[in-house]
C-alpha cells in the first residue's frame, strides 16, 4: 500500500524553488508596477491639465471670444466651442447615415463588395488625419476657400470608418432569430433591416457614433488645413470657422501667458467634452446590454 | 438572394418559395442599391485620396524624378529654382528617419509596459478589478493629441531634463554610437516626441495584448500549475509563448498609430527640417510634422507639390504598416472584419 | 460598476479642483502689454539709447482720410499672413469693427502663408513683410498691389537668467551664431562685445522660424548685408535670405508666437522676434550695431529713420534694413497688405479699400501703443496711392 502524504513542496525538498518563488514574486510586483505607472501617467496628464485649466476657467470662458492680440488677458473660446459643435455636428450628419448604410451592406448582404469594404475600412482607419486634411484641401479648399464645410468633410472622413466598424459589430450581435422570424412573417429584407435589425442594435449604434464624435472633437490636424483660426463667433458653415482644438493649438505654442492660460482652460474643456461623449457612450452600451 | 458568406457572418437568408409583391421587391432593390453605394463610397474614397495626392505631387515627381526624393536627406526649399532639376532640394529621407525614430522610441517604451499591463490585467487581477483597470488604460486614448502636445511642452519636457542630463554623459561617452546620444538638450527633440508617442500608443497596444492574453486556454494554464510551476512560469509557458505573434501584431499596429500622429509630435520635436540630426536629443521633423508646418505657405517652386509627395509617402507607409499589423493579429484572433 | 468608474474619473478631476481652486476668467497673471512709460528703455542699453528711446516723437500722425468711404462694401472680409503685423492687425480690426460694424477676420499664419493664400485667392487680402516677388505674382491669378501698413523692428531676444536687457550684437556675430559657428554664450566674440557682462558657459539654443516668414526675410536680409560668414555658409546671397532659408542649426517655432514660446521655455535660447512679441512677454532683447557703428536699441525713436534716403519702386517693395541714418535701428522693416488689383466683386473691393484707408489714417495713431512706428508722411501717401489703383470691371473705385 502506498501512502501518499500530500504536502506542498518546500524549498528544502526541491532545489531552486526558493529562487523560482522569488522570481515569481518579483514579476508580480513588476507587472503591478507597470499598471500603476500607466495609471499614474494618466492621472498626471488629467490632473495637470485640470490644475492649469481651473486657474483660468470660469463661466466667462464659454461666453466670450478671444482678444485679437494674444497678449491681452481675458476672453474665452466661445467661438471655438460653437465652431467645434457645428463642424462636428455636420460631420456626424454626413458620416453616420453613410457609415451605418455601409455597415448594413457589409453585414446584412455580404458578398465581395462587403469583403473589400471591410478591408478598406480598416485601411481608412490607419490613414493619418493630416493626409485627409491635405486631400480635402485639394478637392475643396483650393476651389471654395477655407470653410467650416471643408473641415466637416475632413472630419466626416475621419469618423466614417469608426462608425462603420462599430455599427458592423453591433449589427452582427443582433440574433438571427429576429431576422428569420421577420422573414417568416413575409416582411421584405429591406423592411426587416429598417424595422427590426436597426432598432434592436440602436443603442450599440449610438455608442459607436458617440465614440466617433469624441474622436472627431479632439482632432486638430485635418482642421488645420481646412479652416482658419480667428476671433469671431461664426455660424455660417460656408465661412471659415475655428474649432476648440485649433484654438488650443494656436494659443498653446505662443509665449504669451495670457494665451496659454486660455489654452489650458480650453484643453480642460476639450477633455471634458470628449470624456462626456466617451463615458456617455459606455453608459449607453452598458444599459443596453443589461436590458438584452 | 443573398447567401451566407463567411465575411458577413450574420447574413440573413431569404426563404425560398415566398413570393413578394412587385413594389416591395423594387423597394428591396433600391435599398440594397443604396447601402451598396455607401459601401462603394469607402472604396472610392480611398482611391480618390491616393489619386489626388499623387496627382498634386506629380509635377514635382516628374520634374525631379520619382526616386530622387528618397536619395537625399536635405530638405531646402530655398534652394529650389523653377529650372534646375538636380540635385533635388526636397529630399525626404530625414522625415522618414524622424518618423521611424520617434515611432521606434515610442514602441520601445510602450511595448514592455503594454505587455506587462496586459498580463497583469488578464492573469493577475481579480475579476472585479479587470474592467476598471482596462477602462482606465483605455482612457489614455481619449485625450486629444493637441492636449498631449501641450502637456508635453510644459509638464513632460521639464521632467525629462534630469533624465536626459543623466543619459548624455553616460551614453554619450560610448565610442562609436555616443554621437547618437550627444547633447545639448533643449527639451524639444526626437526623444521627447518618442516619449509622448509612447503614452499615446499605450492604450491600443495594451488593449490588443489584453485580448490576446485572454484567449490563452484555461486548461493549458491549469496543467502548468498542476505540474508545480509558479504563476510566472505558467504565464511564460502557457500565455506568452503562444502570444508571440499577437504581441508582434500589437506592436506593429501601435507603430502604425505612432506613424500617423501629427500635432503632439510637431509641438515637441523642435521642427528642424534641413537634414537628419544625429543625436536623438536634437531637433528633427517627421513626415507628418513637416506637412503641418509648411502646408499653408509653400510658395517656392515645387515646394507645395513636394509636400504632397511627402503626404503620399506617409500614406503608403502608414497603410502598409497597418495592413501588416492587422494581418498578423488576424492570424491569432481569428478574424475581425 | 459604472458608478465606480465615473466616480474614479470624477475623483481625479475633483482632486485637481481641490489643488487648484476654482478660477474665474481674467484670473491670470499676465505678461502685461502696457508699456513702461511709453517705450522708456532699461539701463542695460546705455544712456545714448535712453535718450533716443525716451523721445517718442510723432507717434500720432493724425493723417486725414482723403479717400473717404465707398458705399456698398461687404460686411465681412478675410485676410491671412504675417505674424509680424498680427498684434497690430488685431487691434486695428477690433477698433474698426467698433467704428463701422465690418468684421475683418485675420489669420496669423506667416508671410509665406499670406502669399500662398492670396495666390490661391482663398482670402480677400494677404499680408507679407517682404511683400510678393514678380515670380510669385506670376503664379497668382492676376496683378497684385502691395500696400505698406506700418514700420516695425526685428529684435534679437534671449533667455539668460540673470543677464539684463541690452546685450550688444553685431550683424556678423549674429550671422555666425545662426550659421552654427558660434555655439556658446561665453564665446570670445560675444564677450568682446559685452565686456561688463558675466556671460554663462551655456550652449546657445538658436531659434528660428519653421514656417515661411517675412520676419525671417527681414532678419536674413540684414544678416546677408552684414555677415559674410552667414552668406558663405548658406551658399550665396540668393540662398541666404528670404521667407525660407535652409537653417543650418536651431529649433523651429511656428510664427512669431511660436518663436517667442520656444525662447521663453528654453534657457539659453536666442531668437529673432518682432519687438512687440518680446516686449509683451517680458523677454529680454539686445541692441544691434548699425552701419554708422553705433549700438542702437529698437524703439519708436529709432525705427522711423529706416525710410530715410530710400527710393521706393512703383511696387513699393524694397528692403529697409541697414539704414544710413546714424540713429537708426538696423533691422527694420514694413509689412505689405496684398490685394488683387482687379477685383471681381465690388462689395469686396469697397470693403478692402475702406478698411485699408482707415488703417492708413486713423489706424496709424494706434501703432505706437504696440511699439510699431507709424508710416512716415511720404510712404503713407504712396500707400494710399496703391488703393486708388484698385479696379472693378475695369473702373477704379476711388475717384
Amino acid at each position: 500500500m502506498i501512502t501518499v502524504r500530500p504536502h506542498a513542496p518546500t524549498a528544502s525538498h526541491v532545489p531552486g524553488l526558493a529562487r523560482r518563488h522569488a522570481t515569481d514574486r518579483a514579476m508580480t510586483v513588476l507587472l503591478a508596477v507597470a499598471v500603476l505607472v500607466t495609471i499614474a501617467v494618466l492621472a498626471w496628464v488629467l490632473v495637470y491639465v485640470a490644475a492649469q485649466g481651473l486657474k483660468y476657467l470660469g463661466p466667462g470662458f464659454f461666453t466670450s471670444t478671444p482678444p485679437g492680440n494674444p497678449a491681452t488677458v481675458g476672453g474665452g473660446y466661445a467661438n471655438g466651442i460653437i465652431g467645434s459643435l457645428i463642424i462636428v455636428g455636420i460631420a456626424t450628419v454626413i458620416s453616420v447615415p453613410i457609415g451605418i448604410a455601409a455597415a448594413v451592406a457589409v453585414t446584412e448582404y455580404g458578398g465581395r463588395l462587403a469583403a473589400v469594404t471591410g478591408f478598406l475600412t480598416d485601411v481608412l482607419v490607419g490613414v493619418p488625419t493630416i493626409v485627409i486634411g491635405a486631400f480635402i484641401w485639394v478637392i475643396w479648399v483650393d476651389r471654395f476657400g477655407f470653410s467650416a464645410l471643408a473641415a466637416s468633410a475632413a472630419l466626416a472622413i475621419v469618423m466614417l470608418p469608426l462608425v462603420i466598424r462599430a455599427s458592423a459589430e453591433m449589427l452582427r450581435l443582433v440574433p438571427d432569430v429576429l431576422r428569420e422570424a421577420s422573414a417568416a412573417l413575409g416582411v421584405t429584407r429591406a423592411r426587416t433591416i429598417i424595422s427590426v435589425v436597426l432598432p434592436t442594435a440602436l443603442s450599440g449604434l449610438i455608442t459607436g457614433v458617440m465614440l466617433a464624435v469624441a474622436r472627431a472633437m479632439g482632432e486638430t490636424a485635418p482642421v488645420l488645413l481646412t479652416t482658419l483660426n480667428d476671433q469671431f463667433v461664426q455660424v455660417n458653415p460656408a465661412k471659415p470657422m475655428t474649432t476648440l482644438s485649433l484654438q488650443i493649438f494656436t494659443d498653446a505654442i505662443t509665449g504669451f501667458r495670457a494665451a496659454q492660460a486660455r489654452a489650458w482652460a480650453g484643453a480642460l474643456t476639450l477633455i471634458g467634452i470628449v470624456l462626456i461623449f466617451a463615458i456617455g457612450a459606455r453608459l449607453v452600451s452598458r444599459r443596453a446590454s443589461s436590458i438584452t | 438572394m443573398a447567401s451566407r458568406s463567411s465575411s458577413s457572418g450574420a447574413g440573413a437568408v431569404q426563404p425560398a418559395g415566398i413570393r413578394l409583391h412587385g413594389t416591395r421587391r423594387l423597394g428591396d432593390r433600391v435599398f440594397r442599391g443604396g447601402v451598396s453605394a455607401a459601401a462603394a463610397l469607402v472604396v472610392i474614397l480611398l482611391a480618390a485620396i491616393a489619386v489626388f495626392l499623387i496627382g498634386q505631387g506629380w509635377p514635382a515627381l516628374r520634374h525631379y524624378g520619382v526616386f530622387s526624393f528618397l536619395a537625399s536627406d536635405r530638405w531646402a526649399p530655398s534652394d529650389a529654382t523653377a529650372a534646375s532639376t538636380h540635385p533635388n532640394p526636397y529630399g525626404i529621407l530625414q522625415f522618414i528617419y524622424g518618423t521611424a525614430l520617434t515611432s521606434v522610441i515610442g514602441m520601445l517604451i510602450a511595448l514592455p509596459v503594454a505587455v506587462a499591463a496586459g498580463l497583469f490585467i488578464t492573469q493577475y487581477a481579480p475579476a472585479w478589478l479587470r474592467r476598471p483597470l482596462s477602462y482606465l488604460v483605455d482612457l489614455l486614448a481619449a485625450v486629444p493629441s493637441v492636449v498631449y502636445g501641450f502637456w508635453g511642452i510644459f509638464a513632460l519636457i521639464p521632467a525629462l531634463h534630469p533624465v536626459v542630463n543623466f543619459l548624455i554623459p553616460t551614453l554619450g561617452g560610448i565610442p562609436g554610437i555616443g554621437v547618437v546620444f550627444a547633447g545639448p538638450f533643449f527639451g524639444v527633440s526626437y526623444f521627447a516626441a518618442g516619449v509622448v508617442l509612447a503614452i499615446m500608443v499605450l492604450p491600443i497596444v495594451t488593449a490588443i495584448c489584453r485580448e490576446v492574453f485572454a484567449t490563452a486556454p484555461a486548461d493549458e494554464k491549469e496543467a502548468a500549475l498542476a505540474l508545480g510551476m509558479t504563476r510566472w512560469e505558467m504565464i511564460r509557458l502557457a500565455v506568452l509563448r503562444r502570444s508571440r505573434s499577437g504581441i508582434i501584431g500589437a506592436a506593429i499596429l501601435g507603430l502604425g498609430r505612432a506613424i500617423g500622429e501629427t500635432i503632439a509630435v510637431t509641438m515637441v520635436i523642435g521642427n528642424s527640417v534641413l537634414s537628419i540630426t544625429k543625436s536623438i536629443f536634437g531637433q528633427g521633423a517627421t513626415l507628418s510634422s513637416v506637412i503641418a508646418n509648411e502646408f499653408t505657405e509653400a510658395v517656392e517652386p515645387y515646394h507645395f507639390q513636394s509636400l504632397f509627395v511627402v503626404a503620399a509617402w506617409l500614406l503608403v507607409i502608414a497603410v502598409v504598416v497597418n495592413i501588416a499589423g492587422r494581418f498578423v493579429t488576424r492570424q491569432t484572433r481569428g478574424g475581425l472584419v | 460598476m459604472r458608478l465606480k468608474i465615473t466616480a474614479v474619473t470624477a475623483g481625479v478631476l475633483g482632486a485637481a479642483l481641490a489643488v487648484a481652486g476654482c478660477g474665474s476668467t481674467g484670473n491670470v497673471s499676465s505678461n502685461s502689454s502696457t508699456p513702461t512709460a511709453s517705450g522708456a528703455s532699461s539701463v542695460g542699453f546705455g544712456s545714448a539709447n535712453q535718450a533716443l528711446c525716451s523721445d517718442t516723437g510723432n507717434t500720432k500722425p493724425d493723417y486725414t482720410n482723403t479717400i473717404g468711404t465707398i458705399a456698398g462694401g461687404a460686411k465681412t472680409i478675410t485676410g491671412a499672413g504675417s505674424t509680424f503685423v498680427a498684434p497690430m492687425m488685431s487691434d486695428w480690426i477690433k477698433a474698426y469693427n467698433q467704428a463701422t460694424g465690418v468684421q475683418v477676420t485675420y489669420s496669423s499664419i506667416g508671410s509665406g502663408g499670406g502669399v500662398h493664400q492670396i495666390q490661391a485667392n482663398t482670402v480677400n487680402f494677404g499680408d507679407s513683410d517682404v511683400g510678393i516677388t514678380p515670380a510669385e505674382i506670376a503664379a497668382a491669378k492676376g496683378p497684385i498691389l502691395q500696400i505698406p501698413l506700418l514700420l516695425g523692428a526685428v529684435v534679437p531676444a534671449y533667455n539668460l537668467p540673470g543677464i539684463p536687457a541690452g546685450l550688444k550684437f553685431t550683424g556678423n556675430v549674429l550671422g555666425e551664431i545662426y550659421a552654427g559657428k558660434i555655439t556658446n554664450w561665453d564665446d570670445p566674440a560675444l564677450k568682446a562685445l559685452n565686456p561688463g557682462v558675466n556671460l554663462p558657459n551655456m550652449a546657445i539654443a538658436v531659434v528660428h522660424r519653421s514656417d515661411g516668414s517675412g520676419t525671417t526675410g527681414i532678419w536674413t536680409n540684414y544678416l546677408t548685408k552684414e555677415s559674410p560668414t552667414w552668406v558663405s555658409t548658406l551658399g550665396g546671397p540668393s540662398k541666404s535670405q528670404g521667407k525660407v532659408v535652409a537653417w543650418p542649426v536651431g529649433i523651429g517655432g511656428k510664427g512669431n508666437e511660436g518663436v517667442s514660446g520656444v525662447v521663453s521655455q528654453t534657457t539659453g535660447a536666442l531668437g529673432y522676434l518682432e519687438s512687440d512679441y518680446a516686449i509683451a512677454q517680458h523677454i529680454t532683447y539686445g541692441q544691434v550695431e548699425n552701419k554708422s557703428g553705433k549700438f542702437i536699441e529698437p524703439c519708436l525713436g529709432t525705427i522711423p529713420q529706416a525710410v530715410d534716403g530710400v527710393t521706393f519702386p512703383p511696387s513699393l517693395n524694397t528692403s529697409l534694413t541697414d539704414g544710413s541714418n546714424p540713429d537708426v535701428y538696423p533691422i527694420t522693416g514694413t509689412t505689405y497688405a496684398m490685394v488683387y488689383e482687379h477685383q471681381a466683386s465690388r462689395a469686396a473691393a469697397a470693403a478692402l479699400i475702406n478698411f485699408f484707408a482707415w488703417v492708413l489714417t486713423t489706424g496709424q495713431n494706434m501703432n505706437a501703443s504696440l511699439y510699431y512706428a507709424p508710416l512716415g508722411p511720404a510712404l503713407q501717401q504712396l500707400a494710399l496711392g496703391q488703393l486708388k489703383k484698385i479696379t472693378v470691371n475695369g473702373q477704379p473705385l476711388v475717384k
